[in-house]
């Protein structure tokens, strides 16, 4: 089981999230035009990494706070956590 | 009977704590802190069982958790639990065991016919046999396998006994109390870190409970014990017995199963049977010991042929003696340990040592002693069938390739020292990659890949001194990092006596012209003739080999095994044992009961069950109720001998006809507060939301982003800044988690607050054409008229004091309100209804009459928004904005979603107007046709409409805006039926909404 970082709550075991995908996916904004490629890219097309992969967690059984994860997908070593708003260096 | 082989004095047992218990129907006695292997061996019983393949004779083979032979069917406590191993299952008093695998019995099992037929049965038998003739699979081959297979028989009963699960954190986890754990320990605990100390059998020490050393002054024993108490009396210490670390996962995450109650005739009250700890730990430390591994010989198999460290522990620890004429044969000094306890008992061993000449202080001592020592013998092949009789032994050339003239010499068991494997179990579940060590012909962990260290002979590091010195640093330095404490301990002096290189042999040759067994792996059965069939049968991979061979596979997972497979491959195969590499260690170490690891949920726990503030009343009023989710809600209200059927058409043609109130608490609902909540709601719903005034309510349609719909509901306006949002009972959560997303990733510029408020509100429907006047009557101060309270409207209200919500909405379809109270008033607003109700013929009405009243509206629910249909399939296209942009709106473009024949929602009518469609049916064209038939559409959803009081179902059909007035057949194979029916609109009663305006 996975000890997750919450940047609002601390370290806390993985039974206390959600997982939320690939947090790189940006949704294009309201109102744009966006070809079918380009939102077939975000609502479908996925990489499936195998090494560091920035991703989405719900904190839903602590303080509902969506945060990002950098982990490896392969090890399962976790590098970093982000609040939802803060950027990520890469 | 008495314990003929149990010596007079010593061992650790309590000798005035006798105890009866029962194997195989007979009676035996034992001591407390014995096991049931040592109390059988104390009364001379060595056949236990037999073995899975060849049904060949099983005794004793270990003292613990390596043991590969002795899995007995244990009776306690009401329950039978299989595949127990008697060798770590402890004695109490009316113990009841049982052996396995054998038929009619263990002395003359018929089952044994498969030695004799076992040149037909070589690896691979059941592959290659069992092919073919495909049909022959599941009426003949299957069954057979499957009742010769297994070792224990499951009990199909209910398990009554409780499982309990904990989560506990601490600086510093210590698998296994042997020397090198005690000393990790003891330096973190006295640096103040926080320590669990963990040991799967009863008693604390490991190896110093067996082994001839001192400590400080003390014996290895006491030394051991002076620590314990000494651990166990630290505040910042926990010290578990009977507790297995089985398996070691992600960022330190281990877990443990402590056996509480397998020791005892009963499980206390109020005491679980089993408890499984998740610990996470800081740092690990792997203390877990080493397992003596055997040298392979000729029917290596046969009762009475065991590991020396057995014997020894046996001997030394219960006071049993496993032979009066004992014969060890060892490639290392470890077998001359075993030899002198024998010999200081007054029996006297003879030794085979593989060596030519070896020399050591143990060697000394065992000569002094006048122990008879043959150098370069080895046994080649072990006499006797139930039990050893006698063993075929022989010099062994300095090649170790030729025998000389066999011999045979009288003997009772034979003990045998191969040297011994470190386990590194624990280290290698971490992500270590293990590498080999020459030295003792053993891989040992290399490089951490948590934060594990392991310790002493699990670290491949065999001599007391250098484990005591290396484990008290590696617990002061680890323990110093997380406390910052540093109390140097004194590492006190130690006397063993020193011992010599052993010999890198493992497997002695057939002797000419024999074709004895030689069995690598004892409880699956597998020889060394099978390792070299799948070798020359192309198998090359260490995994394969497993696979095609079952070596490892069994119960014991290969823990006496696995090496000297591996050596047997790589001689084969002219490979270095490295360049074979090993098989993946995977957890659990050790089997563990299912019940622990499900732990307390089982049956209802599985989930929490919630109830409404109402429940008690319908509990008394003959509810019977249904699971929605996690919630508990009145399916129907039974009077007299009604049942399913009859009850909901009633409640539902009093809906029609008079008034029902129905508990819709369990509706998720959502406060969305904040200056930007109507663009929010805009944005998140299909339809358009901005000109919502205050006051007002609208049914809304949500969509994920790929444009399927995941929710609808109606959403409230209570004032300028402040939205009441209801969702469907399941989907509650899932939109909660939907909302915050966009709300904190998507668009956090929006300033808007969401809460699931779904416990704050308690709620009844009150449907039906006679629900105003009602209303009046609840409500004598507020104009619920149509025009004061139209369609759609909301106010607040005074419920004989109580502050009440009314929404005027319907998902009957009848003039209908939604009224809202606090939790805590719920009963209070509810025995009201009902009160003032009874002037209106007031019923509740349950789950079903709800759904009924829904279908034959043509009003979604789940069944139809599956997640696999969009706005146009649910005919709620007309809520789909064209002018704004929202949530999945991008997705509707998709040509599939925009094609001419899209799926779309119909009503279903049988012919007959008689016959029920069960839900899940197939609409098809031809009933006729050959299969697969295609499918045109599927019933979501069936009732037996009160209105017209004939079978009503609702189906997504394919094409279905052309459907109408079409003849199709529904067809449900599972119910065998096959039901011409009638397409027809999906809004069968009151098709323009008049009710719900009127």
């Amino acid at each position: 089981m996975l000890y997750i970082n919450c940047p609002h709550c601390g370290m806390r075991s993985q039974n206390e999230f959600s997982y939320g995908g690939d947090a790189s996916v940006k949704r294009p904004s309201l109102n744009k035009e966006v070809s079918d490629q380009e939102w077939d890219n975000f609502v479908y097309n996925r990489k499936s990494l195998r090494g560091k992969h920035l991703e989405l967690w719900q904190h839903i059984s602590g303080c509902r706070q969506w945060i990002k994860v950098e982990r490896d997908t392969s090890t399962h070593e976790i590098f970093r956590t982000f609040k939802a708003d803060e950027e990520v260096a890469k | 009977m008495t314990q003929g082989f149990r010596i007079e004095n010593g061992g650790l047992i309590d000798r005035n704590k006798k105890l009866s218990f029962k194997f195989n129907g007979k009676k035996y006695f034992g001591y407390e802190g014995d096991t049931l292997a040592s109390a059988l061996l104390a009364n001379g019983v060595h056949l236990v069982g037999r073995s899975f393949k060849y049904h060949r004779p099983r005794g004793f083979f270990g003292a613990g958790v390596d043991e590969p032979y002795a899995v007995v069917q244990l009776y306690r406590n009401g329950e039978t639990e299989p595949n127990i191993k008697a060798t770590e299952q402890e004695l109490f008093e009316g113990l009841e065991a049982k052996s396995v695998n054998c038929w009619p019995s263990v002395n003359f099992d018929i089952g044994a016919i498969n030695n004799f037929l076992k040149i037909f049965l070589p690896a691979g038998f059941y592959y290659k046999t069992f092919m073919w003739p495909k049909s022959f699979w599941y009426r003949i081959y299957e069954p057979f396998i499957r009742k010769a297979a297994g070792l224990g028989v499951a009990s199909i009963d209910h398990d009554k006994e409780r499982y309990e699960h904990k989560y506990e954190y601490c600086d510093l986890l210590i698998a296994g109390s042997g020397p090198s754990g005690l000393a990790g320990a003891y330096a973190a605990a006295k640096n103040g870190a926080k320590v669990i100390l963990a040991e799967d059998k009863p008693r604390f020490g490991g190896s110093l409970l067996t082994s001839d050393v001192n400590i400080g002054n003390q014996s290895g024993k006491d030394w051991a014990e002076g620590m314990i108490t000494e651990l166990k009396a630290m505040p910042n210490v926990v010290v578990k017995n009977r507790s297995q670390i089985f398996g070691y996962y992600d960022h330190n995450m281990l877990v443990m199963s402590e056996k509480v109650s397998d020791h005892l005739p009963k499980t206390k009250k109020y005491h679980p049977n089993k408890r499984l700890w998740y610990i996470r730990a800081k740092e690990v430390l792997i203390s877990s010991g080493s397992i003596e591994r055997p040298i392979v010989f000729g029917n290596n198999d046969t009762p009475g042929v065991m590991l020396s460290s057995a014997a020894k522990e046996y001997l030394k620890v219960y006071g049993v003696l496993v032979g009066r004429k004992p014969l060890v044969f060892t490639n290392n000094d470890s077998g001359y340990e075993t030899a002198i306890e024998f010999k200081k008992h007054g029996v006297d061993p003879i030794i085979l040592d593989t060596r030519k000449n070896p020399k050591s202080e143990i060697i000394d001592e065992a000569k002094n002693l006048g122990i008879h020592i043959k150098n370069s013998y080895v046994v080649a092949a072990a006499q006797g069938y139930k039990k050893v009789k006698s063993a075929d032994i022989a010099s062994i050339s300095d090649d170790k390739k030729q025998l000389g003239k066999i011999e045979n010499i009288q003997c009772d068991c034979i003990c045998v020292s191969g040297f011994w494997t470190p386990t590194i179990h624990l280290a290698s579940q971490s992500g270590n990659k293990t590498k080999f060590k020459e030295e003792i012909d053993a891989f040992v962990p290399g490089t951490s890949k948590q934060n594990e260290t392991s310790l002493g002979a699990a670290n491949g590091i065999f001599s007391l001194e250098e484990t005591l010195k290396t484990s008290f640093k590696a617990g002061g330095e680890l323990s110093k990092k997380i406390t910052e404490n540093e109390n140097n301990v004194a590492i006190p002096n130690v006397v063993e006596k020193k011992s010599s290189q052993h010999d890198k042999f493992w497997c002695v040759p057939l002797p000419k012209g024999k074709n004895y067994k030689r069995f690598l792996d004892f409880q699956n059965d597998v020889a060394v003739s099978d390792i070299e069939i799948a070798l020359r049968e192309g198998y090359r991979s260490i995994e394969h080999v497993k696979r095609y061979t079952t070596l490892g596979m069994a119960t014991d997972q290969g823990k006496t095994s696995n090496l000297n497979g591996l050596q047997l491959v790589s001689e084969i195969e002219n490979k270095v044992v490295p360049a074979v590499g090993h098989t993946t260690f995977r957890p659990p170490y050790t089997p563990i009961s299912i019940g622990a690891i499900v732990g307390r949920e089982v049956g209802k726990h599985t989930k929490p069950t919630r109830k409404s503030p109402i429940h008690t009343w319908h509990e008394k009023n003959n509810a019977v109720f249904v699971d929605a989710g996690v919630w508990l809600r009145p399916r129907y209200y039974k009077r007299g001998n009604e049942n399913l059927f009859e009850a909901s058409k009633r409640e539902a043609k009093n809906v029609r006809t008079n008034v029902g109130v129905c508990d819709v608490t369990t509706l998720g609902k959502i406060d969305v507060k904040g200056p930007d909540a109507a663009e929010f709601l805009n944005r998140v719903y299909t339809n358009a939301w901005l000109k919502l005034p205050v006051g007002k309510a609208r049914y809304g349609v949500m969509l994920r982003e790929d444009g399927i719909v995941m929710d609808d509901g109606t959403t409230t306006r209570i004032s300028e800044n402040h939205y009441h949002m209801t969702t469907t009972t399941a989907q509650a959560a899932n939109v909660l988690s939907h909302l915050e997303y966009y709300l904190q990733l998507v668009w956090p510029e929006l300033n808007v607050n969401v809460v699931s408020t779904t416990e704050q509100w308690a709620g009844a429907a009150i449907a039906g054409p006679k629900s105003r006047d009602l209303l009046q009557k609840l409500f004598p101060n507020s104009d619920v008229s149509n025009e004061g309270l139209p369609f759609m409207g909301y106010t607040e209200a005074d419920l004989f004091g109580v502050k009440a919500r009314i929404f005027r909405i319907s998902f009957s379809g009848e003039l209908a309100y939604e009224v809202n109270v606090v939790s805590d008033y719920g009963n209070f607003m509810w025995e009201k209804i009902i009160e003032i109700g009874e002037e209106f013929k007031i019923q509740p009405y349950g789950t079903e009459a709800l759904s009924t009243l829904r279908i034959e509206m043509g009003h979604v629910a789940g069944s139809e928004l599956d997640g696999r249909t969009i706005p146009y399939d649910t005919a709620l296209e007309g809520l789909v904005s064209k002018k704004k942009d929202f949530i999945g709106k991008r997705s509707l473009q998709k040509s599939a979603f925009t094609a001419e024949d899209r799926q779309r929602i119909v009503g279903v009518v049988p012919i007959d107007k008689k016959t029920s469609i069960p839900e899940g049916s197939h609409l098809v064209k031809d009933a006729k046709a050959p299969l697969p038939n295609p499918k045109l559409g599927h019933i979501s959803a069936s009732c037996w409409s009160v209105e017209y009081d004939n079978p009503f179902s609702l189906a997504i059909l394919k094409n279905g805006k052309n459907m109408i007035g079409e003849k199709l057949f529904a067809m449900s194979p599972l119910k065998n039926k096959i039901i011409p029916v009638e397409i027809v609109s999906s809004h069968y009663v009151d098709p323009k909404g008049e009710r719900v305006r009127s």
